[in-house]
């Protein structure tokens, strides 16, 4: 069973959103991590780069595979964890409390096109 | 629905129902539905550098050959020489076509009987080989039998693997054989072919027995606490030990001297594709596979770009990860000859970056067989 929390957006490429004024903290789901294994690098863009609503801006590794991050908003990068650059695996222990970046949206109406916590269950179907 | 058809012409090795069980990650491989891993990639290829770990290896295949023109026959198709091999010894070669290019990669056993081999093939590859043998056979007076679904085989790997197999299978022979030696042995009244060999860089053997006696030993391993391991964390383990894989590192396009595997080809006799390979050796060699190392914790996969510091390309990443043991991000890679030299800096494209590195040696793990 992967935790999910509520009060959050989600993508059905997997990510989270929090939204925090105008900020959007993008992470991936529990459900993700699970999929993918043990996390040995995080691919993250840097501050100030333009990201794009359904376009990739990262990557996860694991051990086996590499899996694209997909912007669930589009706007400019105004913070990415850095912890993740020595501690990747923090996104297994945490998916939630380890978000990737921040990003100040552009656009906050595509926040209406994300999955409610209700939606992202039936999508993962568990 | 293409998924579930083709999925359902997957084969099941005989140990299925247990990866079930052990609720294992499976995904389809060689034509098998096989497990990937049991808890974590990481924690099984730590099992097995530090302890023992076992893998289900019931789907390589199993093709004997006997009559008194084997030797001569295996010979012919076979790189490596096993005239003057001794009955007990395992020999590791390639099958090659005309042109150089590989068959397949094989293990030949030379048994107790006299004129009788088994050759140990890969699972995608055994009805491809079986062909080409058959078709290589005619005219030797010998004969081919591809037993593959009879046989059963568990791998057990790691520097613990010895113990485990005198203690908990009390085969105490296993103490005695050295690496790339077997033995016969009798399981519940069947064979079993108990060979101190494996794919993991460690100290281990590979249990050829029944399907029946496969399960049983599985549960008996495992209800000692051997750490059941999936082909996950086998393919991080054989490319730390710079072990080859057929279909990434030797194909029909890669030949054994591209792959940096000259040793195992014997000059001084006649096998199918010698020319060509003695061509290669000669200087007709474009290509060839190197280790490289890169400066940072990003990942080079199959197929990625290798190219000069200038953005030249000159070549494509085989395999390649963040090893477990070495904490280091390497790949084996396909480059051209001109790049090929131990120190050469290279960078590899990683999907919008380059990462710059250099050319080291294959094998990247210092490998502890028993000599």
């Amino acid at each position: 069973m992967s935790k999910i929390l509520a009060g959050l957006k989600y993508s059905e490429s997997h990510e989270w959103v929090k939204v925090e004024g105008n900020v959007a903290v993008v992470g991936v789901s529990d459900f993700a991590q699970k999929e993918m294994g043990d996390i040995t690098y995080v691919d993250m863009p840097e501050v100030d780069d333009e990201v794009t609503a359904g376009e990739e801006f990262g990557a996860l590794e694991s051990v086996k595979a590499s899996s694209d991050l997909i912007s669930p908003v589009s706007g400019t990068v105004v913070a990415v964890n850095e912890e993740l650059e020595d501690a990747p695996e923090k996104v297994n222990e945490d998916a939630f409390e380890n978000w990737i970046i921040k990003v100040e949206m552009s656009d906050p109406s595509e926040l209406d096109k994300l999955l409610d916590a209700e939606a992202y269950k039936a999508l993962i179907g568990e | 629905m293409t998924d579930i058809q083709s999925q359902e012409q997957l084969q099941k090795t005989c140990l299925h129902d247990e990866h079930v069980a052990l609720q294992a990650k499976m995904s389809p491989f060689a034509g098998f539905m096989m497990p990937i891993q049991y808890s974590s990639i990481t924690l099984e290829h730590q099992a097995v550098r530090q302890a023992v770990g076992m893998f289900d290896v019931s789907h390589m295949g199993e093709i004997f050959v006997e009559g008194p023109e084997a030797e001569a026959f295996i010979n012919h198709i076979f790189t490596n020489e096993i005239r003057g091999f001794e009955p007990g010894k395992v020999l590791y070669g390639m099958m090659c076509y005309p042109d150089g290019g590989v068959v397949d990669d094989l293990l030949v056993y030379r048994e107790f009987l006299p004129d009788h081999f088994l050759l140990v093939v890969n699972a995608a590859n055994i009805d491809k080989d079986f062909a080409w043998i058959q078709e290589q056979v005619k005219g030797f007076n010998c004969k081919v039998r591809n037993e593959s679904p009879a046989w059963g085989q568990i791998a057990v790997q790691g520097p613990e693997a010895e113990k485990v197999v005198v203690d908990v299978l009390g085969y105490p022979e296993a103490a005695t054989l050295a690496f790339y030696t077997f033995c016969d042995v009798q399981y519940a009244g069947k064979r079993l072919i108990l060979s101190r060999t494996g794919y993991t860089g460690e100290d281990g053997f590979e249990l050829y027995t029944t399907p029946e006696n496969t399960v049983e030993i599985w549960k008996r391993l495992l209800a000692a606490g051997v750490q059941p391991c999936g082909l996950g964390c086998r393919d991080t383990l054989r490319f730390e030990a710079g072990l080859p894989l057929y279909g990434d590192e030797l194909s029909p396009e890669i030949s054994p001297v591209m792959a940096g595997l000259g040793m195992f080809c014997k000059y001084e006799k006649d096998f199918i594709g010698k020319e060509a390979l003695l061509a290669q050796k000669a200087g007709e060699l474009e290509k060839k596979l190197v280790g490289i190392e890169i400066e940072d914790k990003a990942i080079p996969r199959a197929g990625y770009p290798v190219e000069t510091l200038e953005g030249e390309e000159v070549g494509v990443v085989t395999t390649g990860y963040h090893s477990i043991s070495l904490d280091k991000s390497i790949c084996f890679a396909l480059v051209g000859k001109a790049y090929a030299a131990l120190e050469t800096p290279l960078q590899v494209r990683i999907r919008k970056k380059t990462f710059p590195g250099k050319v080291v040696k294959k094998r990247f793990y210092q490998t502890n067989y028993k000599k």
